[in-house]
C-alpha cells in the first residue's frame, strides 16, 4: 500500500480551510474539493466523496461539517476547531464588510440589477457543481434512480427534509447493502 | 425586544436550524425565512432575499447568510452569536459521529451506508441547485445569465469568480429587471 494521504498539522488545517473559505466564491464545495484532493492530497477523490456523503447526511453546513470531520480525523478536537475557525473567520469578516458597504448603496438601481445577475450566475455555478458531483454515478442505474427520486421528493414535491431524508437514506442504504456484490464491480 | 433578548433569540433560532440543516445550508433557507421574517419580524422579506444574494456574492460557506442576518439584526455581537449558534450543535454531532465513521473504515455496513448515501447526496445538491434557479430565474434577463454562465462554468477553465464578476458587472452596466 503506497502512502496516498499526507497528514496535515493543526496549522495546515487552519491555513488550508482559511484559503478555501476566502477563495470559495459561489459556495465552498468546489474549492474545498480542489484543496483537499487535488492541491494537498489529504484525501483521495473517492474518500472525499464518501466523507462529503456523511457531511451531507448530518445536519449543518456541508463544508463546515467537512472541515470539522477532516480536522478531527487528522488532529482531534484541536484540528477540528482549527479547520472550522479557519473556514469561517475570513468569510464572516468579508460578509460583514460587504453588508456595511451594501447598506449604503442598496437602493442604487445599478446595484439592484448587479445583484440580480450575480445571483443568477451563482445559481448556474451551483448547477455546474451538482453535475460534477454526480459524475461518479454515470452508468450506475440504481444510483441515478435514487438521485432522481431524491430530487423529485425534495425539489418537486417539497417534502420537509426532516421527513424525506431518513426515508430516502434508509431505502438507498438498504438497496446498497442488498446489491453490494454488484457495487464492487 | 432588548438587545440581550435579541441575542438569545438569534442563538435559539440558529442553534435549532443548525440541527435541522439536513442536506446542508441551502435546505434551511425557507425555514430560516419563516423564523427570521414571519415569526420574529427581525427583517422584511425583501431584505432577507437581498441579504441572501449578498451572502452569495461573498466567499465562504452557503451559511454565511446567517452571519449577515445576525449582523443586521444585532450588530457585531449578533453576527458572532448567530455564526457560533449555527456552527456549534452540528459540529459537535459531526465530532461524535465521524470518529465512528473512521473506526469502521472497512466494515461492510459502512461501505453500504456510504454507497447508499452518495446518490442521495447528489439528489440533494441537484435539489439545492433547482431552488437557486427558481429563486433567481425571475425574468428573461436573469434566465439568459443562467443559460450563458452554466456552460461557461462547465466547459471553460475560467475561475468561477471571473464568471460571477462578469455577470455582476453586466448587471450593473446594462441590467434590466
Amino acid at each position: 500500500m503506497s502512502e496516498t494521504e499526507k497528514r496535515p498539522s493543526v496549522a495546515d488545517l487552519f491555513v488550508g480551510f482559511f484559503v478555501v473559505g476566502v477563495m470559495g466564491f459561489g459556495g465552498v464545495l468546489a474549492s474545498s474539493r480542489r484543496m483537499v484532493v487535488e492541491q494537498r492530497g489529504w484525501l483521495t477523490a473517492t474518500e472525499f466523496t464518501g466523507l462529503l456523503g456523511l457531511c451531507q447526511f448530518l445536519p449543518g453546513g456541508n463544508i463546515m461539517n467537512l472541515s470539522v470531520a477532516l480536522g478531527a480525523r487528522f488532529r482531534g478536537i484541536p484540528g477540528a476547531v482549527a479547520a472550522l475557525v479557519g473556514l469561517m473567520s475570513g468569510p464572516v469578516a468579508i460578509v460583514i464588510g460587504l453588508g456595511v458597504i451594501y447598506d449604503q448603496y442598496k437602493d442604487v438601481p445599478a446595484v439592484v440589477t448587479a445583484f440580480a445577475y450575480l445571483s443568477a450566475a451563482a445559481a448556474a455555478f451551483m448547477v455546474a457543481t451538482a453535475l460534477r458531483i454526480a459524475a461518479p454515478l454515470w452508468g450506475k442505474l440504481l444510483g441515478i434512480g435514487v438521485a432522481v427520486v431524491t430530487f423529485i421528493v425534495i425539489a418537486v414535491l417539497g417534502w420537509p427534509l426532516v421527513l424525506a431524508l431518513p426515508v430516502l437514506a434508509l431505502i438507498s442504504v438498504a438497496l446498497a447493502w442488498i446489491l453490494r456484490p454488484e457495487e464492487r464491480a | 425586544m432588548s438587545p440581550p433578548g435579541v441575542l438569545l433569540g438569534l442563538a435559539l433560532v440558529f442553534g435549532q436550524l443548525s440541527l435541522l440543516a439536513f442536506g446542508g445550508g441551502n435546505s434551511i433557507i425557507p425555514e430560516m425565512h419563516r423564523l427570521v421574517v414571519d415569526v420574529h419580524g427581525w427583517l422584511g422579506g425583501r431584505e432577507f432575499v437581498a441579504l441572501y444574494a449578498l451572502a452569495q456574492a461573498a466567499p465562504g460557506p452557503n451559511l454565511m447568510v446567517v452571519s449577515l442576518i445576525g449582523w443586521q439584526v444585532a450588530g457585531l455581537a449578533g453576527a458572532v452569536v448567530a455564526t457560533v449558534a449555527v456552527s456549534l450543535p452540528s459540529s459537535v454531532l459531526v465530532l461524535l459521529v465521524s470518529g465512528v465513521w473512521y473506526r469502521f473504515r472497512d466494515a461492510p455496513w459502512r461501505k453500504a451506508i456510504q454507497a447508499g448515501l452518495m446518490p442521495v447526496t447528489v439528489g440533494l445538491i441537484m435539489a439545492g441547485a433547482s431552488v437557486f434557479i427558481r429563486e433567481t430565474a425571475t425574468n428573461w434577463a436573469t434566465i439568459a445569465v443562467i443559460a450563458v454562465t452554466l456552460p461557461a462554468f462547465l466547459f471553460t477553465k475560467w475561475h468561477p469568480l471571473v464568471i460571477l464578476g462578469a455577470a455582476a458587472a453586466l448587471g450593473a452596466v446594462g441590467g434590466s429587471g
